[in-house]
């Protein structure tokens, strides 16, 4: 149970830690590399959880794949002089109010409800005997959610027939 | 020490949210605008998987993976969109990009 706490707030350290430097870093580059790191602390959360698939999903597809993206772009727009000039617009301290009037509102719901929050014991102690993480959600995914899994999968090839349309420079 | 449950992973991914919400309302630069995107999506996949852990129902699992597959989509249409603004406007700043304003 120690473990457990410990190995929480060191991850939710690399999460929160990571996302601040994303948004505050000049650098793009620098931005994407903390963004990387809060990413692994969100794989390090799913493991915790005993959500073993989507670890894998989370570091093959977002830290391998979109993270690889985002350099590839960096680099191929040139920021150096992007990292130079104002980072900030100037609507900057109204967006700042607006975002604490919401902090404020979900916490004080999480800080009201977090008596409803306690399952002192999960509803189903344990997985069903012989069904892994990776089992149970094939069996989801293929079942249940068999409908939107296809429509996920038009959905990705609109994506990427739009970002090669959108990236070509002549059609 | 308490030990850590469902509420302290609501509290971190709207800690999350409110920092990706922050990235996206005063940054700039384009490129860290959809890393803020990101950030926010990847608040609302810890929700998923905390609730999916309480409940030990793992469709909220199958739920963060429909959520992934929709933040993939929209990082290559937005990166794409990126790459054809920089080419006509040479600039990857949000408020100088502003031909429909009034």
């Amino acid at each position: 149970m120690l473990t457990d706490t410990i190995l929480f707030y060191t991850f939710a350290l690399l999460v929160l830690g990571g996302g601040v430097l994303t948004i505050t870093r000049h650098s793009a580059m620098h931005a994407a590399i903390s963004l990387i790191v809060s990413l692994l602390g969100v794989a390090g959360l799913y493991l915790l959880q005993q959500a073993e698939f989507l670890f894998a999903v989370q570091i093959i597809l977002y830290v391998g794949g979109i993270m690889l993206l985002f350099l590839f772009v960096i680099m191929l727009v040139n920021l150096d002089q992007a990292a130079k000039v104002r980072q900030f617009n100037r609507q900057w301290l109204v967006a700042l109010v607006a975002v604490g009037a919401v902090g404020a509102q979900v916490g004080y719901f999480i800080y009201r409800g977090k008596d409803s929050f306690q399952f002192a014991a999960p509803l189903v102690p344990g997985t069903p005997a012989g069904l892994g993480n990776t089992e149970q959600i094939a069996n989801s995914l293929f079942g249940d959610y068999l409908l939107p899994f296809e429509i996920a999968s038009v959905l990705l090839l609109v994506a990427v027939v739009g970002s090669v349309v959108m990236a070509k420079k002549r059609i | 020490m308490h030990p850590i449950t469902t509420v302290h992973y609501l509290a971190l991914s709207a800690a999350l949210l409110l920092i990706g919400t922050v990235g996206v309302l005063t940054r700039r630069n384009i490129v860290i605008i959809l890393m803020s995107i990101e950030l926010i999506l990847n608040a609302v996949n810890i929700n998923l998987i905390a609730f999916s852990h309480a409940l030990q129902n793992v469709n909220g699992q199958v739920f963060a993976i429909f959520v992934i597959v929709d933040a993939v989509a929209e990082a290559a249409v937005g990166l794409g969109i990126l790459i054809a603004l920089f080419r006509n406007r040479e600039t990857v700043q949000a408020d100088e990009i502003d031909l429909l304003k009034w």
